[in-house]
């Protein structure tokens, strides 16, 4: 049974969560849905978090059941980036109206699934549930089926309606919808013993082609990436890689941990972010190969890409090492990013002065806390006026955060750059950290700052531009100024 | 006259709508220190404020009641209770509005009656304003829901008299539609205070998302019109709305103060801003100060370089009703046609439209009617479609997130117009096909 009832308690027992294990027996049954503040919350829903983990498949229709405002005021807002299809940037919605909540949305969603058959043939529909169909009580599993038989095509039910919970749970339900439905239903044209999944990388602004062609020179191939430029055709035959790299620590753990236990894909945990980290990320990948049959020469030749690589970045890095030693930067991001974006920027000298871990895991914090050397600076939940003080009182050179609060920082005439999922940069590898460098430095050493922080000096009594003019029209002779 | 049709398709594919509690919350951020509140899970709030985030480039004030699954099912008066606390506890608010949601309305909340419990609870909430304004996203758009809540607005603050009061004759209402930026605002006010008249806006966005430094953070609205210059509206002279959405607004405060509006259905153009100029010199006993007859003087001789580049040209726009009729009726008199005409929600400007036929549909509809088109006119959402059609686009309304400066777009007024002709008149320009030692050599095999 995939009803959300059954799925929603199983991935909050999700072994493989650190957290969940060290709670206790009734704590555990809770769940991890946090209560919510009324009136105090931010952020997005179970059904935002679905939408951002499967959308980035760009071959497939994405389908949003439900009244307007869940699809009509988010679509086409996110950067990940496609190699090929372009079709997951269309958007698709039944826009249920008064009559569908009456009567039921159920023909209309059928209908709607055929239209789209009919005129854009993907090799897939994914039909995301709402928390209005889920109240009137659409069976979209049921309708998915119909639909699945009726057309001779994948449909795949997404059960993630919004009031459910948090983001981070829509992208775990997102990932249950792949392992009920996706993974292992189609087989890989061939296998090689370099064929690996990276799980939780959406390919935001580009970021996996900053890794791709390292891996690509390795003869590492990256058999689907859940879900960044994939393809349904790779997510479905993806049971067959030797091994998987779990990109973001949070979001789809359950599919790292549930496709080792059903198809024995061993995965750790890395993150693309930082000189460091990528190279660990690099010989990770292949000590799991080569433990599972690949050539161990694959061990010298991943060496000697990462000391290559690790010295071309450094030399890259070294004229802003002076430029930016120093600096102190308050980090406002979820998860994996903040443990992965402090340690790069602690490579380069850059003081952390705060770094927010309101998403983090407990393992997340404790890598913080290990690189930040105590819990001084770890916030667990800023108000957007702390942070304006902060800023304004100058305790921070620059903000690094997502764009809903980075007016926070620009209206206290403070630099920011934005790390989260609408940004147009790109950060991961050696040539992202490069990149992530140059932008701060481009952040910091722009001119405006000294411009826009100057008062209006319109009170000053003394003389200003018209001084010289004034001068000049008092020397003249005394005939002449009377 | 068109045929006004709505698209018979299950699916909406690329939306042109966006909701209507969207529309209501944009309405709220127009009142001064505000903390719209939408009543509904997290998610509704999120995306909303993104996609303001985006447009405006400005912090967005705007809250959630948080409705998980349970408290959906039981009943969101707790939720409500605490989200009023917990922003007047937070943010000291003058007024608190509250817009419900699908998920909300599906279930069929009484807010009406939660707040009179809240209020009978929580005395010390005297002070704060709450008003309510129901918007299921299910019906209706975000147009319907910025005029619904202006309407709301008056029916809370401004008092209902009995005997008619003694009319300041300078003071002036102006209930702008949800087309008009920040940016129109301004604009009119300048318009308007040159006559030596003293407009009140309702809403006002252009004290609160025109894009100022305030000195200090504030988790509210920045500006906007206050409850005391609401309330006040009652004892103005005129009330002049803009836009055939604000109809219900202005007869509503005719009905409640005794206060005479005149409608103005469009402010692009010539002819709509000779009336609203000729009204001005009227009602204020004044002549139109130089500044104005230089501005005429100036669109017209716009109009005249710019019309060589409108003629005959086929334009076609996605647009909510008002912004249609407003940028389509102009498009025309500068000499183009409409090749297409998708909007969102009903209007009864919509039959009067020079088209065929006016859609109720999305921006898929309309990509299939601008195959020949000249000009696409539509949100930023729009880019797709253009890259496709190979069809330059001018982005109008909202949103505009790939675009700086949406807040101050200004179209309205005769500088407004006259900015408008050169703006799209220098699209079409540059989009001018070079001819081709083939253009005209007729090909019978071909035809």
């Amino acid at each position: 049974m995939n009803t959300l009832a059954a799925t929603a308690p199983q991935v909050f027992h999700e072994p493989g969560c650190a957290k969940n294990k060290g709670k206790s027996t009734s704590d555990r049954k809770k769940g991890c849905a946090k209560q919510l503040a009324p009136g105090a919350a931010a952020g997005g829903c179970a059904f935002d978090g679905a939408k951002i983990a499967l959308q980035p498949i760009t071959d497939v229709a994405h389908l949003v059941h439900g009244p307007i405002a869940c699809e009509g005021n988010s679509w086409d807002n996110r950067g990940a980036k496609s190699s090929g299809s372009t079709l997951y940037r269309t958007s698709f919605t039944t826009d249920m109206n008064e009559t569908d909540v009456v009567f039921g949305g159920e023909k209309r969603l059928f209908r709607s699934i055929k239209e789209i058959i009919d005129k854009y043939a993907p090799p897939a529909v994914f039909v995301y549930q709402t928390c209005v169909p889920a109240m009137t009580g659409d069976d979209i599993g049921a309708v998915c089926k119909a639909a699945a038989q009726k057309f001779g095509k994948p449909i795949v039910p997404v059960i993630a309606p919004g009031f459910v919970g948090s983001k981070n749970l829509g992208n775990k339900l997102a990932g249950e919808a792949l392992l009920d439905h996706v993974i292992g239903t189609q087989e890989p044209e061939y296998t090689t013993p370099y064929d690996i999944n990276i799980i939780g990388e959406y390919n935001l602004a580009g970021e996996l082609w900053q890794v791709r062609p390292l891996l690509d020179e390795l003869g590492i191939r990256i058999l689907a990436c859940l879900s960044g430029d994939a393809k349904y055709h790779e997510v479905a035959s993806s049971h067959r890689a030797r091994a998987a790299m779990m990109v973001c620590s949070k979001a789809m753990i359950n599919v790292a941990r549930k496709m080792e236990e059903r198809y024995g894909i061993p995965f750790f945990e890395g993150s693309f972010y930082g000189v460091g980290d990528m190279s660990d990320s690099l010989r990770e990948i292949a000590r799991l190969l080569i433990e599972r049959g690949a050539p161990a020469e694959l061990q010298a030749r991943t060496e000697a890409l990462i000391a290559r690589e690790e010295a071309r970045a450094w030399a890259r890095l070294a004229p802003y090492k002076e430029r930016l030693a120093g600096k102190r930067v308050l980090l406002i991001t979820g998860g994996v990013k903040s443990w992965s974006v402090v340690a790069a920027l602690q490579e380069l000298g850059v003081e952390i002065v705060g770094a927010s871990v309101k998403k983090s895991t407990r393992r997340d914090k404790e890598k913080i806390k290990q690189l930040l050397g105590g819990d001084a600076h770890m916030i667990d939940d800023m108000r957007p006026r702390e942070m304006y003080k902060m800023l304004a009182e100058a305790r921070a050179d620059i903000m690094l955060s997502g764009g809903r609060s980075q007016f926070v920082a620009l209206k206290a005439k403070m630099p920011w750059l934005d790390i989260n999922q609408e940004r147009h940069h790109a950060y991961a590898g050696y040539e992202g950290m490069v990149e992530l460098v140059q932008e701060i430095d481009k952040a910091l050493s722009n001119p405006v700052w000294k411009q826009v922080r100057r008062p209006a000096p319109w009170g000053a009594t003394a003389l200003g531009v018209e001084g010289q003019a004034t001068k000049r029209i008092a020397a003249l002779p005394a005939s002449r100024a009377a | 006259m068109a045929l006004v049709q709505v698209s018979k398709k299950a699916c909406v594919v690329n939306p042109l709508k966006m909701s209507q509690p969207l529309g209501a919350a944009l309405a709220f951020m127009g009142v001064q220190q505000c903390m719209p509140l939408l009543h509904g899970s997290q998610g509704c709030t999120s995306f909303g404020l993104v996609l303001l985030v985006r447009h405006f480039r400005e912090s967005i004030p705007l809250q959630t009641t948080a409705m998980n699954e349970v408290a959906t099912i039981l009943g969101g008066l707790e939720n409500v209770e605490q989200a009023i606390l917990n922003i007047v506890e937070r943010t000291n608010p003058a007024v608190i509005g509250i817009c419900s949601t699908g998920v909300t309305e599906t279930k069929g909340d009484d807010v009406d009656g939660f707040i009179k419990l809240i209020r009978a609870r929580h005395p010390e909430l005297a002070n704060v304003g709450i008003v309510y304004v129901s918007t299921p996203d299910f019906k209706d758009a975000f147009q319907d829901g910025w005029a619904k809540t202006v309407v709301k607005l008056i029916e809370t603050f401004v008092p209902q008299v009995q005997t008619l009061p003694q009319r300041a004759p300078q003071r002036i209402n102006v209930l702008p539609g949800c087309h008009l930026t920040p940016g129109d605002l301004d604009e009119l006010r300048d318009i308007i205070e040159s006559f030596g008249l003293q407009p009140t806006f309702l809403p006002d966005l252009s004290g609160s998302l025109d894009g100022h430094i305030p000195e200090e953070f504030t988790p509210t609205t920045l500006g906007g019109v206050s409850r005391a210059d609401i309330a006040a509206m009652g004892a103005a002279a005129w009330t002049i709305a803009i836009g055939e959405q604000m109809r219900p607004a202005a007869v509503l405060l005719e009905q409640r103060a005794g206060v005479p509006f005149v409608l103005f259905d469009r402010l692009i153009g010539l002819a709509p801003n000779d009336d609203f100029v000729s009204f001005l010199s009227r009602v204020s006993g004044r002549p139109a100060p130089n500044k104005v007859r230089r501005q005429r003087g100036q669109l017209i001789d716009a109009m005249l370089d710019g019309h060589f580049y409108f003629g005959a040209k086929r334009i076609a726009i996605g647009a909510e009703p008002d912004l249609l009729w407003s940028v389509g009726m102009w498009a025309t008199e500068m000499g183009a046609t409409l090749e297409a005409a998708v909007t969102t929600t009903a209007s009864p400007l919509l039959e009067k439209m020079p088209i065929e036929q006016v859609l109720i549909g999305d921006l898929e509809d309309l990509e299939a009617r601008a195959a020949r088109a000249d000009l696409l006119i539509t949100h930023s959402h729009g880019r797709q479609a253009s890259e496709r059609l190979g069809v330059p686009l001018y982005r109008l309304g909202l949103p505009m997130f790939d675009q700086l400066g949406a807040a101050h777009e200004v179209t309205v007024g005769y500088r407004g117009t006259r900015n408008l002709v050169f703006a799209i008149g220098n699209l079409l320009l540059s989009a001018v096909r070079e001819p081709r030692p083939d253009t005209w050599r007729t090909n019978e095999d071909a035809a």
